[in-house]
């Protein structure tokens, strides 16, 4: 296949374009999943482990 | 204890079987607040909806067998527990539009590039089932298979749902037609097709 040919050009481009926008979807995620855990979360568990331990 | 040697073996019980699972758990969260964050677009109401679906985990953590896909089991918990909360609540549309807004002022933050916002917005506009397809596959890491355990639909619904989204990201990014006024259309495509070169440039 002849990719200078014309008509594969749009093609080509919007598959960049999606190729980019799926670059920062993973950015956008994995920039939450490495911000450090908020200490709530680990709080909220280790109650509710309180909680089974004295049943 | 001598009697205990082949413990590895046995089927995990009681607490020991709790604090394996609760290990599993806590590794799980900085993904829990990732999938919660990019499906509401709002980061408190993001946690908040981790922090109930990690409780759900942890008090089903009977019903889960140790070993199998727990990411995959959490974030189905997630997104069931985000469609009851929606369902409850009838003002869910004008909670949005208050997240939207909360996100329009969050774009002074110099540490997010730009970019990113404007993904953000455009994300937003995605209806809730396109969004959390293209979150799974496209960013959570999971096969379309996975995906559609999670969403408790079919795999070829999903497969459509991804590309609808993707064609409709697309759309959005490059006529500018997201919530936000005072910036020429075509550019948030342009500035995410730069970053993303400056990305795998780096890579």
């Amino acid at each position: 296949m002849d990719e200078r040919r014309k008509g594969t050009a749009p093609l080509d481009e919007a598959r960049l374009r999606q190729r980019a926008i799926g670059v920062k979807l993973r950015q956008m995620f994995d920039e939450v999943v490495n911000e450090p855990v908020p200490d709530e979360f680990l709080d909220i568990l280790r109650r509710a482990d309180n909680k089974t331990g004295e049943r | 204890m001598a009697a205990d040697r082949d413990d590895a073996a046995a089927p995990l019980e009681g607490a020991a079987r709790d604090k394996v699972f609760q290990g599993e758990l806590v590794k799980l969260i900085p993904h829990l607040r990732a999938f919660a964050r990019t499906l509401t677009g709002d980061a408190t109401q993001a946690d908040d909806l981790a922090q109930d679906a990690m409780i759900k985990a942890w008090d089903a953590r009977a019903s889960f067998q140790l070993g199998t896909n727990m990411k995959a089991w959490t974030f189905m918990i997630l997104r069931n527990q985000f469609y009851s909360d929606k369902r409850r609540s009838w003002r869910s549309t004008q909670l949005d539009q208050e997240a939207a807004e909360r996100t329009l002022v969050a774009i002074d933050d110099p540490g997010s590039p730009l970019a990113l916002d404007e993904l953000r917005l455009a994300m937003a506009m995605l209806p809730y089932e396109q969004r959390e397809a293209l979150i799974l596959v496209g960013a959570g890491g999971f096969a379309y298979e996975e995906a559609a355990d999670i969403c408790g639909c079919a795999v070829g619904t999903v497969k459509s749902r991804v590309s609808r989204a993707r064609k409709a990201l697309q759309g959005i990014l490059e006529t500018g037609s997201y919530d936000r006024d005072g910036r020429e259309a075509g550019d948030a495509m342009r500035s995410i097709l730069a970053d993303a070169e400056r990305l795998s440039a780096i890579r």
